[in-house]
C-alpha cells in the first residue's frame, strides 16, 4: 500500500511528530475511539453508509472545474478548482463531521461537542446533529463570533448551544482548550468532533481519512479532463484538514507537486501572523507534537489571520512530517493578497471564495505563470465565501 | 532517601496524612512566591506544588487558568520557576517539591536538560499533565536518572492494564485525579474515591495523593480517609485572586492563606466538624 496507509505507527506519530499527549482521564475515551474507527473503517456496511450520505446528503462528488479567465490572467498552467464550497454548508468540513456523526452514532455517544474558528465546522457540526438527532454544543471564541455573526446564527438554528470563549486570545485555540475541558468533565457520553488534522491521535488520522474523499474524487476527475494527473496540487493549510484531504491520495505519485499555503496575516516579519511550518517551532499543543508558534519559554503565540479559519498557533501532525520530508512544499499568503485573490476569483470567474481558501488562489496564480500551458495546477477551493462579505467590506471601508 | 520518600515515611510514621498545597509560580506576582512557599510549610504543608505557569492550561478550570495568566503578564518562565525553587531552599532543604504543569514549557527546554537544571534547583518530582504513560515512558526517562521523580497521574476512567502503565513509571507518589473535569470543578464523592483508590492500593506500596476537587477542610477530611495526601489547589488560588484584585495586593495575603491552611490542616488531621473548637 502507499505511504499515507503506512501513517501513522501504533502510537500515532508521523515520524516524529504526532502522538497522543493529553490528560489521562481522556485516555479512555480516546482509546474507544481508536479501537471503534479500526473497526469501522474495514467495515463495508458503515462505508456504505458514508458513501450514500456523501451523495445524497453532502452532495458529492464536487465538481472539478477549470477556471479558464483565471488561468488567462495567470499567463501559464491551466488551473482548475475543485469545488468544496458546493458541498451542503459550503464547505469541504462536512465530509469529515458527517463520518464522525456517523462514528459517534455507532458508539452510542448523544452529545457532541466541537469547536470552531470561522464557523464552518461549527455549522457542519450542528448541522450533522441536526440530521442525525443528536445534542450539540459549540465552542467558539467571541472575538471569532463578532467576525463570523451569520455562523453563529445559523448554528442556533441549527439546535446546537453556542458557548462563547472569553479566555485566551478568544479565537480557534482557545475554543479548542474549551472544548477540551467539556470533554473531560462529560468523557462519559460525550463525543468530541475535532475538525481538522490536529489534536491526539486517532484525530488527525481520521479526520484525513474522512476528508481524502476530496483527493480520491480529484483524481477521477483530472483523469477525465486531463488524461493524467495535475502537475500541481495547492491547498491553504490552517490545522490543514483540506490540504490532506486533497494531497492525501497522490502522495505516492512523485510527478504530482503539491503546495500548502499558510496565512502570513500582516507578514512573517510582524509576527502577527499564523504560519507555524513557516516560522514556528516543534512543540506540544492539544495533544499531539508538531510545529507551533511559540516563544523561547514555550510559550504559546497570538496569532493573526484575516481569515478566522486559518486563525491558529499549530497544524497537523502529518505536515510536520511532510515539510520535513520535502514531499510538500509550504508557502505563505499574507492578508493582502489573500483579499487581492478573493477579488479576483470572484471577478474573473464568478466565484466568491472564502478567506481561507483565497489564500491559495494567489499561490497557484504564481506557480501556474512559471508552467505551460499543457501543465494543470488544481486548486482545493474548501468553501465559499459568503460568510466572509462583513469582513471583506470592513476592510475595505477601513483601507 | 528522596525528600518526598523521606516524607512520606514520616507521614506513615506518625500516622498521619499529607497536606500538599499548590501554587502557580509567580501569582500574583513573581516577587511573592517563595515568601508564600515559606509561609504554607510553617502553617502546615507537608511537601508543595509548584504551577509552571502555561499559555494553555487546558486540564485547569477558571481559578488555575486566571492564575497562570496573572503569572504570564510578568513573563514568568520555566528558568524562573527554577530560580525561585532554588531561592526557597536557601532556607528550606526539607520540603519536598513537585513542579506541576504542561509538556510544552518543559519540551521547549529539552526534558534531559531540564532535568538537570530542576535537579540542581532542588525540585523533587515533576507531574505533566498531558504525559499519559504512552508518551511519558520515553519523554520522563532523562528524569530519575537527574534525581527527579516523575509522577504520573490517574484518573476515575483509568483501567487496570493502564494503572499498570502507570505505576511501571511514576516515582515518588501517585497522583489520584478525584474527579472527571478540570481543576477547581465540583461533585467530588468520597466514597467514589476510596473505591477507586483501594485496588490502586492492592497494586502498589507508592503512597497515593488525591487532588481536583478539594474545596475546604470538610471534603480535605473526606478524601484524607482514602488517601496518604490532599492536594488543594484552587481554593487556595480563590484566596490569592481576592487579594491580587485589591489595591493593597501583598497585604493580608499570607495571613489569609495561613487561616486557610490550618483549616485545611485540622481537616486532614481530622481534627474538624464533630470534634469543632480544636483548631
Amino acid at each position: 500500500m502507499g505511504m499515507m496507509a503506512d501513517r501513522p505507527n501504533e502510537r500515532g506519530r508521523y515520524g516524529v511528530y504526532g502522538g497522543r499527549f493529553v490528560s489521562e482521564t481522556l485516555m479512555a475515551p480516546i482509546l474507544e475511539l481508536t479501537e471503534a474507527y479500526h473497526q469501522l473503517r474495514d467495515d463495508p456496511a458503515f462505508q456504505a453508509e458514508l458513501a450514500a450520505e456523501l451523495r445524497s446528503y453532502v452532495g458529492r462528488p464536487t465538481p472539478l472545474y477549470e477556471a479558464k479567465r483565471l488561468s488567462a490572467e495567470a499567463g501559464g498552467a491551466r488551473i482548475f478548482l475543485k469545488r468544496e464550497d458546493l458541498t451542503h454548508t459550503g464547505a469541504h468540513k462536512i465530509n469529515n463531521t458527517i463520518g464522525q456523526g456517523l462514528l459517534a452514532r455507532h458508539m452510542g455517544k448523544r452529545r457532541i461537542i466541537a469547536e470552531t474558528g470561522a464557523g464552518q465546522h461549527g455549522v457542519a457540526t450542528a448541522t450533522m446533529a441536526a440530521r442525525l438527532g443528536l445534542d450539540c454544543v459549540i465552542y467558539m471564541g467571541v472575538e471569532d463570533m463578532r467576525r463570523q455573526a451569520v455562523n453563529v446564527y445559523r448554528m442556533r438554528l441549527l439546535g446546537a448551544e453556542v458557548v462563547p470563549v472569553e479566555s485566551g486570545s478568544r479565537t480557534l485555540k482557545d475554543a479548542m482548550n474549551e472544548a477540551m475541558r467539556d470533554w473531560v468533565t462529560h468523557v462519559a457520553d460525550t463525543f468530541y468532533v475535532i475538525g481538522s488534522v490536529a489534536g491526539p491521535h486517532p484525530y488527525p488520522m481520521l479526520v484525513r481519512d474522512f476528508q481524502s474523499v476530496i483527493g480520491r474524487e480529484a483524481r477521477e476527475q483530472a483523469q477525465e479532463a486531463l488524461g493524467r494527473l495535475p502537475d500541481c496540487l495547492v491547498a491553504c493549510v490552517g490545522g490543514g484538514s483540506n490540504a490532506l484531504g486533497l494531497f492525501g491520495p497522490f502522495l505516492d505519485d512523485p510527478d504530482v507537486a503539491m503546495v500548502g499555503v499558510e496565512a502570513a496575516g500582516h507578514g512573517l516579519a510582524s509576527g502577527e501572523h499564523a504560519a507555524p511550518l513557516a516560522a514556528g517551532i516543534p512543540g506540544i499543543l492539544h495533544g499531539s507534537r508538531s510545529y507551533l508558534m511559540q516563544d523561547e519559554n514555550g510559550q504559546i503565540l497570538g496569532t493573526h489571520s484575516l481569515s478566522a479559519g486559518l486563525d491558529y498557533p499549530g497544524v497537523g501532525p502529518e505536515h510536520s512530517y511532510l515539510k520535513d520530508l520535502g514531499r510538500v512544499r509550504y508557502e505563505t499568503v499574507d492578508d493582502r493578497e489573500a483579499l487581492a485573490g478573493f477579488r479576483q476569483l470572484t471577478a474573473t470567474e464568478g466565484i466568491l471564495p472564502a478567506l481561507e481558501p483565497a489564500h491559495a488562489v494567489p499561490a497557484a496564480m504564481r506557480l501556474a505563470g512559471e508552467l505551460s500551458p499543457d501543465q494543470a495546477v488544481l486548486i482545493n477551493l474548501s468553501g465559499r465565501g459568503d460568510k466572509d462579505i462583513d469582513t471583506v467590506a470592513e476592510v475595505e471601508e477601513g483601507s | 532517601m528522596s525528600r518526598l520518600d523521606r516524607c512520606f515515611r514520616e507521614l506513615a510514621e506518625e500516622g498521619r496524612k499529607g497536606l500538599i498545597p499548590f501554587l502557580t509560580a509567580g501569582d500574583p506576582e513573581p516577587g511573592a512566591t517563595v515568601g508564600l512557599l515559606h509561609a504554607l510549610v510553617s502553617s502546615g504543608a507537608d511537601a508543595v506544588e509548584l504551577g509552571v505557569p502555561f499559555s494553555d492550561p487546558l486540564a485547569d478550570g477558571p481559578v488555575i487558568q486566571r492564575a497562570s495568566e496573572r503569572a504570564l503578564v510578568h513573563g514568568v518562565s520555566l528558568t524562573d520557576v527554577l530560580a525561585m525553587v532554588r531561592e526557597f531552599r536557601a532556607d528550606d532543604d526539607r520540603t519536598p517539591v513537585v513542579l506541576m504543569g504542561y509538556a510544552n514549557p518543559i519540551e521547549r527546554m529539552g526534558p534531559a536538560r531540564f532535568a538537570e537544571r530542576a535537579a540542581a534547583a532542588g525540585v523533587d518530582g515533576v507531574l505533566t499533565v498531558d504525559m499519559p504513560p504512552e508518551e511519558a515512558g520515553e519523554w520522563t526517562r532523562p528524569f530519575p536518572e537527574a534525581g527527579i521523580d516523575p509522577i504520573l497521574l490517574a484518573a476515575p476512567t483509568t483501567s487496570g492494564q493502564r494503572l499498570e502503565a502507570i505505576l511501571e513509571i511514576t516515582r515518588g507518589f501517585l497522583y489520584y485525579v478525584s474527579i472527571t473535569g478540570v481543576t477547581g470543578a465540583g461533585g467530588l464523592d468520597a466514597e467514589d474515591v476510596a473505591e477507586h483508590v483501594a485496588p490502586i492500593r492492592a497494586r502498589t506500596d507508592l503512597p497515593v495523593a488525591v487532588g481536583f476537587g478539594v474545596r475546604d477542610a470538610s471534603s480535605a477530611a473526606a478524601v484524607a480517609n482514602s488517601a496518604d495526601a490532599v492536594v488543594v489547589g484552587s481554593a487556595l488560588i480563590r484566596t490569592i485572586a481576592e487579594h491580587a484584585e485589591r489595591a493593597d495586593a501583598g497585604q493580608g495575603l499570607e495571613g489569609a492563606l495561613r487561616r486557610q491552611m490550618a483549616e485545611l490542616r485540622a481537616g486532614v488531621d481530622g481534627l474538624g466538624g464533630e470534634e469543632g473548637g480544636s483548631g
